[in-house]
């Protein structure tokens, strides 16, 4: 058996059970459930809860009936009840408990009407959005009948103009599209960033911890130090892969046979769940988020496994690997960002870049449609980048594990690499 | 197949950590490398493995340079411990046994064998962790020998072992040289050394200043030591002329001296006086040699 396989294998196995990784795996998979299945759980929640009880205090006694109509037609959550006490007393009930909030509504000098509510916690919930929203609808209704307007024609008034945006360019997204490719590709940006992180300060603590217990001594003896650490590094990967293999196929066997309890409903877009359909999840985001993650790993992966082979502890590793988990945040802030604005002029440099290429050019695949050769190119110069830094790393890292010492990492830097020549 | 080391140079930099080194270690043979710390053994173990190239000079086995490639021939048990604390001892020894080419159905019967021979069967499932020092040795070592390496180096392979532990090692070290392995080793322990290598070296700052068979290196020296106990005063002993060391003990004197003929005038001379009960010539320690090689450069 090849020496890179049997290292490969080995690190797989020795991390696949620990418990960190069982715990993570896990974790994820429960919030993964979680979140596909929020329209259930929601709507438990939902069923147990009571009707808010709103006192109405109607001084001129002409809004009530109107508001409460209009209350009935839009919201069975909110039962209106005509307070028959003073305002004081019907305060006193409120802070009690007995009514959710206490709605007094006074006529102003145009003969319209003015509300206030009051209610014993703060007063904000989408509840009371709804009755502003009512009163609104109630006031427009008196209004224009004063005003002698056929409803109908008031129908027409607001009725929202048709309007749609189209893109000439072809294949470019509609707005809708864009919306589903955003949400898609944010969530996949998050996995891609926590992933690079995760196992990223892993490869450096894996080295880090042989060189310690300083096996690395017996390994080096048996196998080339870049063997070595390109078995870690892919053991890892494959770790990796794994956890998401798991993640996704939980996603999607929950999605699919989830008992989601109205399906036709046209739920809000704040809706996750709604957000995530993985059947209209298009198949080349998802190979070119794992293309991405792939590369961003080796990449960061080879950096931090060379920062990992220069410090003596554990907990040392930390402190190098430092700078490079900054980068990576701020690739993500950048994808962050490039989320709300995936044309502008700095994204596009952002994605050449190659520390930032794994999320923004991904970013820019996944929500436009740019022509190939500008990801092909992109691609190219991270691969080249991972070369060249591979190279490198491999040096440091002959070296590195040799060294015990103060960890002054430039300085062990210099001496790494010289400790490789003649 | 025997293993050369040909005019090997080994600089940092500015220092040179091992200078223009050279000796032949012929198969069934133990060789012993001694030295201060940061005499530079630890270096050319280094070199001997692949970790590190020379700067100037070869390293042979069998007449052909040895490369990371040969790393299956050797077996290497470094100075302080290395494995894996939280792995078992069956896993431990099952990558590192992979590693060196072996198979899973080979590695298991001499893993067991071994275990055996140390009495320490019981460890199989254990966690190094939680292993005693001693017995993390044993483990180690058996790591470095598991895949019958035709080079067995070991560094300090003592250190930290009771004796009874210090013997079931030794008696596997020579076993093992009985099979044919060529075994180099350094310590710090000359007692060791004198007891189990043919031929040695000693390092000093990076240049050996001692070199050749356990014999020659005694009789070149040169110096004798002298133990006489008698009944009268041996005080007079130290102003004879080729005395070189003088020391006094309960029931008489321990001498070195310059070279035998010193030590038949002090016999002519004490036999005159009256009852000598004990004279005794001995060759010099290899303790005595190293103290006055390495530490005379001090001086």
């Amino acid at each position: 058996m090849n020496k890179l396989w049997i290292v490969m294998l080995h690190t797989y196995k020795m991390r696949i059970r620990t418990k960190a990784f069982l715990l993570t795996t896990f974790a994820s998979l429960l919030l993964i459930l979680g979140l596909t299945n929020m329209q259930s759980i929601l709507s438990i929640f939902d069923g147990e809860e009571e009707n808010k009880q709103v006192a109405v205090l109607d001084e001129s006694g002409r809004f009530y009936e109107p508001l409460k109509q209009q209350v009935e037609n839009t919201s069975d959550n909110i039962d209106l009840i005509q307070a028959d006490q003073n305002a004081p007393e019907a305060e006193e009930r409120v802070l009690d408990g007995e009514y959710d909030g206490l709605l007094v509504l006074e006529k102003n000098e145009k003969g319209l009407p003015e509300g206030v509510l009051k209610t014993a916690g703060v007063p904000e919930a989408n509840w009371i959005n709804n009755i502003e929203n009512n009163l609104q609808q109630t006031k427009v209704m008196i209004a224009t009948q004063e005003l002698g307007i056929d409803p109908a024609e008031l129908t027409t008034l607001y009725e929202p103009v048709p309007f749609q945006k189209e893109s000439l360019q072809e294949g470019a997204k509609t707005e809708e599209e864009l919306n589903q490719a955003r949400s898609i590709v944010y969530v996949l940006l998050f996995v891609i960033y926590f992933a690079v992180l995760f196992y990223g300060s892993m490869i450096a603590t894996e080295v880090a911890t042989e060189k310690s217990s300083r096996v690395m001594e017996i390994l080096i003896s048996s196998v080339s130090p870049v063997k070595q650490m390109f078995g870690k590094i892919f053991g890892i990967a494959l770790l990796g892969l794994t956890q998401f293999f798991l993640i996704f196929l939980v996603g999607f066997l929950s999605l699919e046979y989830s008992p989601s309890p109205e399906k036709e409903s046209t739920q809000s877009m704040t809706d996750f769940s709604s957000l995530i359909q993985i059947d209209q999840l298009p198949i080349s985001t998802v190979v070119y988020a794992i293309i991405f993650f792939l590369l961003g790993f080796l990449l960061y992966a080879t950096l931090l496994a060379m920062l990992g082979s220069l410090v003596n502890k554990v907990e040392e590793a930390n402190q190098v690997i430092t700078p490079v988990i900054l980068i990576i945040v701020v690739a993500f802030m950048g994808a962050m960002s490039g989320l709300a604005t995936p044309e502008a002029g700095f994204v596009a440099v952002m994605s050449y870049i190659p520390f930032f290429t794994p999320m923004i050019m991904f970013l820019r695949v996944g929500m436009l449609s740019i022509p190939i050769w500008e990801v092909l190119l992109g691609i190219l110069i991270l691969v080249v980048t991972i070369g060249i830094f591979a190279v490198i790393a491999a040096k440091v890292y002959r070296g590195g594990v040799l060294m015990y010492g103060n960890a002054s990492s430039l300085k062990n830097f210099k001496k790494a690499i010289q400790l490789t020549k003649k | 197949m025997s293993l050369h080391i040909e005019k090997v140079t080994k600089k940092f930099g500015a220092f040179t950590a091992v200078d223009n080194v050279s000796f032949q270690i012929p198969d069934h043979q133990i060789f012993g490398l001694l030295g201060a710390n940061g005499a530079g053994k630890t270096t050319t173990f280094r070199m001997v493995i692949g970790l590190l190239t020379p700067t100037a000079g070869r390293i042979m086995w069998d007449n052909k340079p040895l490369s990371q490639k040969d790393s299956h021939l050797i077996g290497y048990l470094p100075e302080e411990r290395g494995l894996y604390p939280s792995l078992k001892v069956s896993d431990q020894l099952l990558y590192l046994g992979r590693l060196k080419g072996m198979k899973k159905a080979e590695i298991l019967p001499q893993m067991k064998e071994w275990l055996e021979r140390f009495k320490v069967p019981e460890f199989e499932n254990k966690k190094v962790e939680e292993l005693s020092k001693g017995n993390q040795q044993k483990i180690q070592f058996i790591a470095a020998v598991l895949h019958r390496p035709k080079i067995l180096i070991l560094d300090e392979p003592f250190s930290g072992l009771d004796p009874v532990n210090v013997e079931m090692l030794k008696e596997a070290v020579l076993e093992l040289k009985k099979e044919g392995t060529t075994i180099v080793f350094s310590s710090h322990r000359m007692e060791h050394v004198e007891e189990l290598c043919e031929h040695l070296c000693i390092l000093h700052k990076g240049r050996p200043v001692v070199h050749g068979s356990l014999k020659e290196v005694k009789r070149s020296f040169g110096k004798k030591n002298v133990t006489v106990h008698a009944e009268f005063d041996l005080s007079y002993l130290k102003d004879i002329p080729g005395v070189l060391k003088y020391k006094p003990v309960t029931e008489g004197v321990h001498l070195q001296v310059e070279n035998e003929e010193v030590s038949q005038k002090i016999f002519e001379s004490i036999t005159s006086k009256g009852f000598v009960r004990k004279f005794e010539l001995e060759e010099p320690s290899l303790n005595d040699i190293f103290i006055e090689k390495v530490g005379a450069s001090y001086e």
